[in-house]
């Protein structure tokens, strides 16, 4: 068979066996089961992506059936493998075995174990399509189905309603960007008649006008489908609300893989966007101001997984900025690392949030580094790597992000690096108050305090060892070659840019970028080394810190200007509209109905005699009728 | 003179005044008396006016086709007779009486 069908039943037979026997199975089982399955994913696609280490490589296209055609439109139903997607691969289904196992110890004794297992198992096919779909329509099933994975897993545990209302808000701020994805499938439906990639890409190379709209509105929407599901401003508040769900998953779809399905799709679409330089210019600004804002807002929270959640947010933000400037390779590079070193500080967080039985509150935790040294020590790796301490991955992403950037414009360049100084003074606050200083829980957590078991820490040092070396495949070019930037460029174009940055100015620049990474994090030292005051109470702040800590009230303006207006419209439809005109329509027939039985009912006397007078009248009333007419 | 013709040498309307006089004896009792049995008997007169018409007619038109059906006709009311009479037994057993008006729970 097929290996890129194959590559895809698996997950999908794990979503099967785990959701229609997984009650019955044991929990080894059921976990192994999901984990091995997508561990031969991950094998297919080291297979699958090995041939394209050749650079003549050609792209695999596997078209299974025409799923939709009339008139002009064709729509295939076929995968398409390219050098993107198969890197994509590797990430998803590698991250994803990782975190497999890891939950494998961390869902432990849950009721829904098998449940979460087949959870994952569909969102990782999901995903999968989504990368692998040969054209929007299919890249669009996929982006459904992760959609509709990440609402059941931040609503796994539906007992409790404000998870269910963090996972109908992803759902439903997802749905806005959703409507952005349909708008321009239709119009490149409208103009080209085709929404195969590489058709599409040939036809608009080859100088196809357009008959409907413009390429700044086609590539607009493709640009607000990824801020829903990439989480930028403004529909990026569902994210950090996200945090509801267990925290593999957080690792897996709200960190490593489905929030940076927005980048894919640019990258994807990247000929749309060159067409439009008004369109990269908004989609530079908006990725630049959403790192700053929600490294902002990371600076003043104390939930651990708060704090990692506006971090995605604002890198993610950077990855952004960096596909507005077309440094579509960079955006790619930092999606990997960032799947890296983000997992493994979830997965870490995960780790203490376990050992701490539920405690999530960063003030109450503090001097876990002497019982979780495993765990202290991957998530220090991380926190480097993301505060981009050189040779951390996180460094080389970041430092050609802000490269990319500063070429383009100098007051991005501050934001970003703004964002990046910001980045590096929130992830040491998490990890001094985490880490280091005295424990400040109970007494009761204090004894049961212990290193997560191997399953757990296992997935974490290998993360920690990838956020390390990561940086390698995507060298400075005075230090040795971009091996991405080669990899990639079938996809995004011609590789390197030809007016490249003197080497003095990209020295320059490296310093920066690590100045201010060092000066974060001494920043963070001075405010929270051991011994320092912990932050106080959420009330105790004024000022700017407390509009910060109200995540600059943004929910309650969207309540505000949206919500509740909607709310008032629907309730006032519900009073007019439903109650008053269709409800009294359909009572009314009812009660005429009754009214009207009231009286007809009296000829149900139950004489038999009365009866048979009726029925004799009758008939001798029709014969005669008939003999009459 | 064959039995066909003593019948033919009777008018054919004298068998259809005849006929009616049942029906109607028959409607009428049916209508006007509440006694069930009676009604019951009612109802056979009627059921046999038609069939004496059945064998008029079939006796004028040289048609042996209308006799075959009254034979049917008698057993198939035979049948019917049995099941009526099982019905009346029943309703004596719980009322003790057969008196229609008493058979009225069967109302709003």
């Amino acid at each position: 068979m097929n290996s890129i069908v194959l590559l895809l039943l698996l997950p999908l037979s794990g979503f099967l066996l785990n959701g229609l026997f997984g009650r019955r199975l044991p929990e080894s089982v059921s976990g192994w089961l999901s984990s091995v399955l997508v561990l031969g994913s991950f094998g297919l696609s080291l297979g699958l992506f090995i041939p394209f280490l050749n650079e003549s490589a050609k792209p695999l296209s596997v078209q299974l059936f025409d799923w939709i055609a009339f008139a002009d439109i064709k729509i295939g139903f076929g995968f398409y493998l390219d050098q993107l997607s198969a890197l994509w691969l590797l990430v998803i289904t590698g991250i994803g075995f990782l975190i497999h196992v890891y939950s494998i110890s961390y869902m432990h004794g849950d009721e829904g174990f098998s449940r979460f297992f087949a959870y994952l198992n569909l969102f990782v096919f999901f995903m999968l399509v989504l990368v692998l779909g040969s054209n929007m329509l299919m890249t669009f099933i996929g982006w459904e189905g992760v959609g509709l994975c990440s609402y059941l897993l931040i609503g796994f545990w539906f007992s409790n309603q404000d998870y269910n209302d963090a996972a109908k808000k992803a759902f439903v701020m997802n749905r806005i960007g959703d409507l952005g994805f349909l708008l321009a499938m239709f119009y490149l439906l409208f103009n080209f008649g085709t929404l195969e990639y590489s058709e599409l890409q040939t036809q608009i190379a080859g100088g196809a006008t357009l008959l409907y709209g413009s390429w700044t509105i086609i590539s607009l929407f493709v640009f607000i489908a990824a801020t829903g599901k990439s989480a930028q401003l403004p529909l990026y508040t569902w994210l950090p609300d996200a945090m509801a769900g267990p925290t593999p998953v957080s690792a897996l779809i709200h960190a490593a893989t489905m929030v940076t399905a927005g980048i894919y799709l640019l990258v994807r679409t990247h000929f749309l966007f060159d067409l439009s330089p008004l369109t990269l210019q908004i989609v530079a600004w908006t990725g630049a101001s959403t790192a700053l804002f929600a490294a902002l807002i990371g600076v003043w929270q104390n939930d651990i997984k708060k704090v990692l959640a506006y971090s995605t947010v604002s890198q993610l933000g950077l990855m952004f900025l960096a596909l507005g400037c077309g440094a579509y390779t960079t955006a790619v590079f930092h999606v990997i690392t960032h799947a890296f070193f983000k997992a493994c500080l979830f997965l870490g967080s995960g780790s203490v949030i376990h050992a701490l039985h539920g405690e999530q509150d960063i003030r109450n935790m503090g001097g876990l580094k002497k019982k979780m040294p495993v765990t202290h020590m991957t998530f220090l790796i991380s926190s480097l790597a993301i505060a981009g301490i050189p040779p951390l991955s996180g460094f080389f992403s970041k430092d050609e992000i802000l490269a990319g950037v500063f070429e383009h414009s100098v007051v991005l360049w501050s934001i970003a690096s703004l964002a990046s100084l910001l980045t590096a003074f929130y992830m040491f606050r998490l990890v001094f108050l985490t880490f280091y200083g005295e424990f400040r829980g109970t007494e009761e957590q204090k004894h049961h305090l212990h290193e997560s078991p191997s399953l757990i820490t296992l997935p974490l040092i290998v993360l920690a060892i990838l956020a390390s070396v990561g940086g390698a495949m995507g060298l400075p070019e005075f230090i040795g070659t971009h091996w991405l930037k080669h990899f990639l460029a079938p996809v995004t174009g011609a590789p390197a840019h030809a007016h490249h940055a003197a080497l003095q100015t990209e020295l320059m620049l490296i310093g920066a970028a690590v100045a201010l990474g060092v000066t974060g994090i001494f920043l963070a030292w001075s405010q929270f080394k051991p011994g320092a005051k912990i932050p106080g109470s959420d009330d105790s702040l004024s000022g700017f810190p407390r509009l910060a800590n109200r995540k600059f009230m943004v929910d309650e303006l969207y309540s505000a200007t949206i919500v509740n207006p909607l709310l008032l419209i629907a309730r006032q439809a519900y009073t007019f509209v439903d109650r008053l005109l269709i409800d009294g329509l359909v009572e009314f027939s009812g009660k005429a109905t009754g009214l009207g039985a009231q009286y007809l009912r009296k000829l149900q006397t139950g004489y038999i005699g009365f009866y048979l007078l009726v029925m004799v009248v009758c008939i001798a009333l029709t014969f005669l009728f008939f003999f009459m007419v | 003179m064959n039995l066909l013709n003593i019948f033919q040498a009777v008018p054919m309307p004298y068998y259809l005044i005849l006929s009616a006089l049942l029906f109607s004896t028959g409607v009428l009792g049916v209508l006007l008396r509440r006694n069930a049995i009676i009604m019951f008997m009612s109802i056979e007169l009627m059921l046999n006016s038609v069939n004496l018409l059945l064998v008029a007619f079939s006796t004028y038109h040289n048609d042996p086709g209308g006799q075959v059906f009254v034979f049917f006709i008698m057993a198939v009311a035979a049948a019917e007779v049995a099941v009526g009479l099982a019905i009346l037994v029943t309703i004596y057993r719980n009322l003790q009486s057969v008196d229609i008006d008493e058979l009225k729970s069967l109302k709003w």
